[in-house]
């Protein structure tokens, strides 16, 4: 019945071709054998062989997945402290200051937070390395990841705590037992959210890195100021792939948990 | 002036507003209206009536121009319109959210339809504030739809869909959204409205009751077919089936078999080794025949003694009471183990209680006091 | 105790690495250049005690916001900035709308597959997304080749290195963030509405720009701010795509504090950003907040 009429299907199909054809692009030309990225000369995987021998990139990943696995957990733990703080805290000195600590990061330009974290950090003197972008990285992941638990919180039937505690858990036993396991998919989705964002960044990392410390984006970049290259192609090809994959996985997985819901109800329905 | 009851659907010279000839309806292989004729004539209230599924909404939709027929033809005012696009149709609807435009006020929805026909500003205030005033709406004009009550919005949509004064008003499931009281005072609000419009309404609805108050004529539909078109009250009093029958109020249903007599009258075997029941009936039944005998409720009459000289009389035990305050309904089982629902008025404030639980009692009607019916 | 404990965590966490950071920069923005590590004066010495900080206070002034205003780098920068943000807001909301529309109007089952197919960018890296691009648009570039073998042109435009490869650059990394809560606002329609504005007498089109475009406007603005916001303070963009005329602030900052090392200037950049900043977020926190109320 709900057919799409012709300026309904022309506006997807040019909205989608404008959203993928630059990556499909980009894919295909990971496997060109020429050094020239836009004059097709045969299919080779040769750049995907030189980049595993490319110290460097290799170095560069190693650091940003240690810098986004640490500081997107460490932000999960703070970012859900934090939403349970706004959405069941009650009042405190200074709550009107918190939330907007937690909402001001989303907006920030990443070039003042990360020139106002370099700042801070030279001021106490730390030594810019891994240490100080996992910090950077925490703390604005940190509002993502309370914004999406937050978001699930509100929804939450607050009686559910109740009568957990009115069985006898404690505050913090109400919140491991009952509270964690219903939010689990909102902080899960935080924390990959946080993790993206901090393989993501470039600006905020690139401040607060050292000469020690450089991260894959940041290696990117400056391959990337001075021109296509193949290589840099199949790299992307690489995290596109990685990406893709892990979002229809998800999807999938969440398609099949909400049908086996669905199939569950109809048959306790049926049972009655 | 001749004071004549409204019948023009008696009257063979009458020229119907709309004319569904032979319509049909489907949705891929699904039929929704099956080969449906129905005329409805200008001033009526007429009420489309029947479960949910049954087509009622999709003839209205048909009505409105929102969906068009598959086969067949439908007239507005010997016109075909079947093609012309909602808004270039004289007919408004009120719809069942009432879909008020959240985003502008009561007044501003209201003139919605009028500022579309580009009419000069004086007559569109002069209108909406007449409109308002019919609805006694003048005092929420500046609210927006979610400042007011339900039965403000309901009477916001009706002021917006009646003001381009349509031929046709379309009112779909107009009290669904509100309670049970409301509900009574809306529906005599409507009927009143109605009449001082002199518009032609068609509503859809669900619930029995509200089609038997506001209606001048009731369609009862099911599966895409009209199963009896009439007066409220003979679709109550001579249904045209079982089905309608049951639809339509509480009923007794007893199934037998009809053996012509004098006048009309007809005896019913219906259970072994009871007397046959005795019923008249304008149709014609054959001799070993199916019939069923419809009995509503309120027309069997409850007392402790077998009644002198009745024609039926049946015997039970009080199995169930409903006290409903003005009436008590009594179910009383019977030696074969069906159960036949006995009403009373309740005249009196303070009486006895005649009868309770378990007592043995007896059931008697009258010999027209029961429909019957082929099936 | 434990209340305290889950309240103050987060808090000292972001006062620290949040809050005090924004002081810095403040007090930087007021300071001097100089060939110093920290390369700024004055600095806080609490050895010489209340005399110190008085001497540090003194030392502090409007010096660098004066500069901002002399040299017309920085006005023009901000004021490009503005520019660009605006028109590539403008642009994302007209290429976003209707594929929201059609999304909205998509039936049923495919729309989760739609929603997945608009969110899947956002979860692959925003440089290699502005990265692809860049073969794209070049001289060479797959658009040119097309262009030309089309026959629309003869020789090869240039794009990149342009304020248009910005815009573009712009519109495609943030037409998701426009086209959801624009989707948002249209899935939740009622249909109902529009067939009562056809009833009352509207064509198609003018139900569309009198019921569908009003009550969607909730969406669009939550769009533009979405993209808009990140827009203005934008660096890799710039950088990337657009050439030596491309004037943006985030990139004017950069290349004030990374090239110039003039951490004192930077600062105050920083802070006249943050500034031009406040107006659209605080617009958009009511937006939401308008919206947030129409639900309840």
């Amino acid at each position: 019945m709900n057919r799409l009429s012709w300026f309904n299907t022309v506006s997807l199909t040019l909205g989608f071709a404008f959203l993928y054809i630059p990556m499909v692009i980009l894919v295909i030309f990971s496997f060109n054998a020429s050094k020239l990225v836009t004059v097709w000369a045969g299919f080779s995987t040769k750049w995907y062989g030189e980049l595993l021998g490319n110290e460097a990139f290799l170095d560069a990943a190693w650091v940003t997945l240690k810098v986004a696995v640490l500081s997107s957990s460490i932000a999960t733990v703070l970012g859900t402290m934090a939403a349970y703080v706004l959405v069941r805290g009650g009042r405190f000195l200074g709550r009107t200051l918190f939330s907007g600590m937690i909402y001001a990061p989303l907006v920030m330009p990443e070039v003042i937070t990360g020139l106002s974290l370099l700042l801070l950090f030279i001021g106490i003197g730390l030594d810019r390395g891994v240490l100080t972008i996992v910090l950077a990285h925490t703390t604005f992941s940190m509002c993502y990841v309370s914004v999406v638990v937050s978001s699930r919180l509100v929804t939450f039937d607050k009686s559910l705590e109740e009568a957990a505690l009115d069985l006898g858990c404690s505050p913090a036993q109400a919140f491991r037992l009952v509270t964690l396991p219903i939010i689990a998919p909102a902080v899960i989705s935080g924390w990959l959210l946080a993790f993206t964002l901090s393989l993501d960044d470039l600006v905020i990392a690139s401040f607060t890195a050292g000469p020690s410390s450089t991260t894959l984006p940041i290696k990117i970049f400056s391959a990337v100021r001075l021109g296509v290259s193949p290589e840099i192609n199949a790299l992307s090809t690489v995290m596109i792939s990685i990406v893709t994959v892990g979002v229809i996985a998800a999807s999938l997985v969440s398609k099949r948990s909400m049908v086996r819901q669905q199939k569950d109800e109809q048959e306790a329905a049926r049972a009655q | 002036m001749q004071s004549t009851v409204f019948t023009p659907w008696e009257d063979p010279d009458a020229k119907p507003l709309i004319r569904f000839q032979n319509v049909t309806k489907r949705f891929g292989t699904f039929t929704a209206i099956d080969d449906l004729s129905l005329d409805i004539y200008e001033r009526e209230f007429f009420a489309l009536l029947g479960p949910s599924g049954c087509g009622k909404t999709t003839m209205m939709r048909m009505l409105g121009g929102f969906e068009t027929p598959t086969e067949g033809r439908i007239e507005l005012a010997g016109k075909d319109i079947v093609g012309v696009p909602p808004n270039k149709r004289a007919v408004n609807m009120m719809f069942q959210s009432y879909a008020l435009f959240p985003h502008l006020s009561v007044w501003d929805n209201i003139a919605f339809g009028l500022r579309r026909d580009k009419r000069p500003k004086a007559e569109i205030e002069a209108r909406v504030a007449e409109m308002l005033k019919l609805t006694r709406l003048e005092k929420f004009a500046g609210r927006k739809p979610h400042q007011i009550s339900g039965g403000q919005r309901q009477r916001v949509a009706l002021a917006r869909s009646l003001a381009k004064a349509p031929k046709l008003l379309l009112l779909d499931e107009p009290l669904g959204a509100l309670d049970a009281k409301l509900r009574q005072d809306t529906q005599f609000e409507l009927m009143d409205i109605q009449e001082k419009t002199g518009t032609t309404f068609v509503i859809v609805t669900h619930d029995q009751e509200e089609a038997m108050t506001v209606a001048s004529r009731v369609a009862v539909m099911d599966e895409g077919k009209l199963i009896q078109v009439a007066t409220p009250d003979r679709i109550y009093e001579s249904p045209a089936n079982v089905y309608v029958a049951d639809f339509i109020g509480d009923v007794n249903i007893i199934e037998g078999r009809a053996t012509p007599g004098e006048d009309d009258t007809y005896a019913i075997d219906w259970a072994e080794g009871e007397v046959p029941l005795q019923a008249t009936s304008a149709t014609r039944f054959d001799k070993g025949q199916t019939c069923y005998l419809a009995i509503r409720p309120e027309k069997v009459t409850i007392s402790t003694d077998r009644p002198e000289g009745a024609v039926n009389a049946v015997q039970g035990k009080v199995l169930d009471i409903a006290y409903l305050g003005n009436l008590s309904t009594y179910h009383v089982e019977l030696p074969s183990g069906m159960v036949i629902k006995a009403q009373t008025a309740n005249t009196r404030r303070i009486s006895r209680r005649s009868f309770t639980w378990e007592d043995p009692v007896w059931l008697s009607w009258t010999v027209t006091g029961g429909v019957l019916l082929a099936g | 105790m434990r209340r305290f404990l889950l309240i103050a965590v987060p808090y000292f966490w972001l006062l620290a690495l949040f809050l005090v950071p924004f002081v810095i920069v403040f007090k930087i923005s007021l300071s001097d250049i100089a060939l110093a590590i920290p390369p700024y004066t004055p600095t806080l010495d609490f050895s010489a005690g209340w005399a110190g900080v008085r001497a540090f206070f003194s030392a502090l002034d409007f010096e660098n916001f004066t500069w901002l205003t002399q040299d017309d780098l920085y006005w023009k920068a901000y004021l490009s900035s503005l520019w660009i943000a605006l028109i590539s807001t403008a642009i994302t909301l007209a290429v976003g709308y209707p594929i929201a529309y059609a999304m909205a109007r998509a039936p049923e089952e495919w729309r989760p597959t739609l929603m997945m197919l608009v969110i899947l960018p956002f979860w692959t890296s925003f440089l290699i997304r502005v990265y692809a691009w860049m073969g794209i648009l070049s001289q060479e570039g797959f658009l040119n080749q097309f262009l030309m073998w089309l026959g629309i042109i003869n020789e090869p435009l240039t794009i990149l290195n342009t304020n248009t490869a910005v815009y573009i650059g712009i519109v495609y990394t943030y037409l998701p963030f426009m086209i959801l809560p624009i989707y948002a606002a249209l899935d939740r329609l009622d249909e109902s509405l529009i067939e009562a504005a056809e009833d009352l007498g509207c064509s198609r089109l003018s139900a569309f720009w009198l019921v569908t475009v009003p009550l969607s406007r909730n969406g669009i603005a939550a769009g533009s701010f979405l993209v808009f916001i990140p827009a203005l303070g934008e660096f890799v963009i710039p950088s990337l795509l657009g050439g030596s005329g491309t004037l943006m602030i985030g990139k004017v900052l950069w290349e004030e504090f990374f090239s110039n090392r003039d951490w004192p200037v930077a600062s105050a950049v920083a802070i006249i950003l943050l500034a031009i900043l406040v107006i659209p977020i605080v617009l958009f926190q009511r937006n939401q907040q308008k919206q947030a109320e129409a639900e309840q």
